[in-house]
């Protein structure tokens, strides 16, 4: 693509991306529906196409297939662009993530900022969904989120900024090559402290249970959503799932060695789907044998335990690098 | 007390930043174990005032006991308390019997303790399932203990499929006995199932008794003290969960429950952590007088009254009665008034869950949205028996 000029091959692989994303997002539903489906001694989709195989479709035809329902005293026009503005912060932080060396959108030398930036946007259009929707439950979920994400992002910045000060760098593409020796989950006491803290935020940042208080459906009935239904509905769980995905392709960049791995060079973006997969599948193992928490007992956690903790780690690393002899993997 | 309907309409601005809301939880919600409807009074997440609102469910039984015979009624009684149908079964038919000074033969007493037990294992299942899944979601780990507890349920269900052909309602009760003798191998498989129940309810006390989530859900969460509960006049569970010592079973034997040996478990915390303790232990001791049945049931009849069909075999001569069983919700009482015809003058049931839902206002107030469905949960109402 050497000949095309820049914004042209940005295009392309942005275009060819998103199209990459859907289908995954697609069938990473019916993975999380089968893993559960097992862990509770069920089956799971089985009826449409060999083994289930066809249910994200069916699933995504049923749901364009849907009345789209506006409450009569919504704000129309925020309700309408709630789904909108939830999802493009949701995608958005695929932007920087490189997949293979060399393969990504844009690898700038903020990376892991970006990154963390654009996925806190999305508290936008979650407020927003929950303020217009004018349900109680949709407007107590609203307050809730707004706590939370500002309670777990900091501790899930601070989680992810261990790798950025081992590997002296912003910018993700050199975070993944610095771990070319070791994986930075396997690097002594801070490695594993720092892993465990950034699957601990990131399952609060993306709303799973045990941290799911803003869908909360056995309270809230569907939080700030249960008023949307058809394609608004599924536009939201969509971008939910993006969400997660992305925060797993992240963590098993900053601390899984991304595209490193066994055998030749080209399985290198294998790997890294494989470990993105392996993070996904962790979140969903602990979702589905986890019971919800109390929203106080939420923010005691973020702001008593998990922030001081991942400040203390944060520091820990700082001195560390600076013992070594500077930065570099 | 709740405010009248126009007083709510009208909210006050106080300006100080805070400001009440009223919300509605029910009669269609997906942790209102039915139909039950409260109406909340919220400070931001905190519940400052509940109205429980009841009615949705209800099917004038008293009134349709009134209109049909002795005979008739039982299984139709099996409809008030659709998880645990065994139990108003045999208390409706105690009743009659008590009117009617019928005996009962020591097989069909003890048969019928055999599946009071059972049930009892049964609904304590479904509410173990439906409290996890209250606090834990249907998109979460809450739906997992749901699915493994409906698992077990479905097991018992077989069992009584096994003896009766229904797996909900059962018309197992009859005047003067029981209407089915245990099938030919029955025993056997019901031995088998206990056994497996009794080692799969490890596996949920670890899965949640091991979890710090589950503590911190269930541990100081609507407490009631020894003296509410004495006051309210809830029972079973709920009341051992507030340190009363108090099973009908012990205290009143029916049915010949002197014959057995069981722990009545007494908690004195009266959170819902100790009503689940409460619970875990009545898992075991149900299945342990389970056991002493199987190994020894009494040959004999099963009926003083084989195929009782017409009221014309069962005389019931004028005068009233109060007949009390142990329910897996507490206290299930049957009141009839014969007036020497074939049919009861006046019924009325005493439904644990309704008793125990009158604590639900005194406790609720000052915890939180997601402390009241755990609340709800753990006092198990179902709503047939509460609305009737």
């Amino acid at each position: 693509m050497t000949d095309l000029s820049p914004a042209v091959s940005a295009l392309l692989t942005g275009g060819a991306l998103l199209g990459a994303l859907l289908g995954l997002l697609a069938y990473v539903t019916l993975l999380e529906r089968k893993f559960a489906a097992r862990l509770q001694s069920r089956i799971g989709p089985y009826r449409v196409g060999p083994h289930g195989l066809l249910q994200p479709i069916a699933d995504g035809v049923k749901l364009l297939l849907k009345e789209d329902l506006v409450p009569a005293a919504a704000d129309r026009t925020v309700f309408n662009l709630a789904p909108v503005v939830f999802l493009v912060p949701c995608f958005l932080i695929y932007a920087t993530i490189p997949f293979a060396p060399g393969l990504g959108v844009a690898d700038v030398n903020i990376g892991v900022l970006f990154f963390l930036a654009v996925s806190s946007m999305e508290i936008v259009g979650l407020f927003m969904a929950g303020w217009s929707s004018n349900n109680k439950y949709a407007l107590l979920s609203a307050m809730r989120a707004v706590n939370q994400i500002i309670s777990y992002d900091l501790p899930f910045l601070m989680a992810a900024m261990v790798p950025v000060l081992l590997a002296g760098s912003l910018r993700l593409s050199e975070i993944a090559t610095a771990q070319q020796g070791l994986w930075f989950v396997f690097y002594p006491v801070i490695g594993q402290l720092g892993f465990v803290a950034y699957v601990v935020a990131s399952v609060a940042a993306e709303n799973r249970v045990p941290f799911d208080i803003l869908e909360a459906e056995s309270e809230l009935v569907a939080g700030f959503r249960v008023e949307y239904s058809g394609m608004k509905f599924a536009m939201i769980t969509l971008s939910e799932y993006a969400h997660v995905i992305g925060t797993s392709f992240l963590g098993a960049l900053l601390f899984l060695g991304a595209w490193s791995g066994p055998g030749p060079e080209w399985l290198g973006p294998g790997w890294f789907r494989l470990k993105a997969l392996m993070m996904f599948s962790l979140i969903t193992w602990v979702r589905w044998s986890f019971i919800r928490i109390r929203v106080d007992q939420i923010l005691r956690i973020s702001w008593k335990l998990l922030l001081p903790l991942t400040v203390l780690l944060v520091m820990a690393t700082a001195i560390i690098v600076v013992l070594r002899g500077g930065t570099g993997g | 007390m709740p405010p009248e309907t126009p007083a709510r309409a009208v909210r006050t601005l106080d300006y100080t930043g805070s400001e009440r809301l009223t919300m509605n939880m029910g009669p269609q919600h997906p942790s209102a174990h039915g139909v039950f409807r409260a109406i909340l009074e919220l400070e931001g997440e905190q519940v400052v005032g509940v109205d429980a609102v009841i009615g949705y469910l209800h099917r004038c039984h008293e009134k349709l006991a009134e209109h049909l015979t002795y005979v008739q009624y039982p299984s139709i009684a099996s409809k008030t308390d659709y998880v645990a149908a065994m139990t108003s079964e045999l208390a409706y038919v105690m009743a009659t019997e008590g009117l009617a000074k019928v005996e009962v033969p020591k097989r069909a007493q003890y048969l019928r303790v055999l599946v009071a037990e059972l049930q009892r294992v049964a609904s304590h299942c479904l509410w173990l399932g439906t409290w996890c899944m209250d606090m834990g979601g249907a998109l979460g780990g809450g739906a997992t203990v749901f699915l493994y507890c409906i698992r077990e349920r479905e097991l018992i269900l077989d069992l009584f499929e096994a003896l009766t052909g229904a797996r909900l309602l059962y018309g197992f009760h009859q005047i003067g006995g029981v209407r089915y003798d245990l099938p030919e191998g029955w025993a056997a498989q019901c031995r088998q199932t206990i056994d497996l129940i009794e080692q799969r309810l490890l596996e949920y006390e670890g899965l949640l008794e091991e979890n710090a989530f589950f503590h911190l859900r269930t541990k100081g969460v609507g407490v009631i003290t020894r003296e509410l509960a004495e006051d309210v006049g809830i029972g079973g569970p709920l009341l051992r969960g507030s340190g009363v010592a108090y099973d009908l079973r012990r205290a009143h034997p029916y049915s010949s429950y002197e014959d057995f040996q069981f722990d009545v478990p007494v908690e004195p915390a009266g959170d819902c952590f100790a009503r689940y303790q409460v619970r875990m232990v009545e898992f075991r001791q149900a299945i342990r007088i389970v056991r002493q049945i199987l190994d020894g049931l009494p040959e004999g009849p099963i009926s003083s009254r084989p195929g009782v069909k017409s009221v014309a075999q069962v005389r019931v001569p004028k005068g009233e009665i109060f007949t009390r069983v142990e329910g897996p919700r507490g206290e299930v009482g049957c009141y009839l008034i014969g007036d020497g015809g074939p049919k009861p003058y006046r019924m009325k049931w005493r439904g644990a869950s309704f008793s125990n839902l009158a604590v639900l206002p005194h406790i609720i107030p000052g915890h939180s949205v997601a402390d009241v469905v755990a609340i709800m949960g753990s006092v198990d109402p179902v709503f047939g028996e509460v609305d009737r």
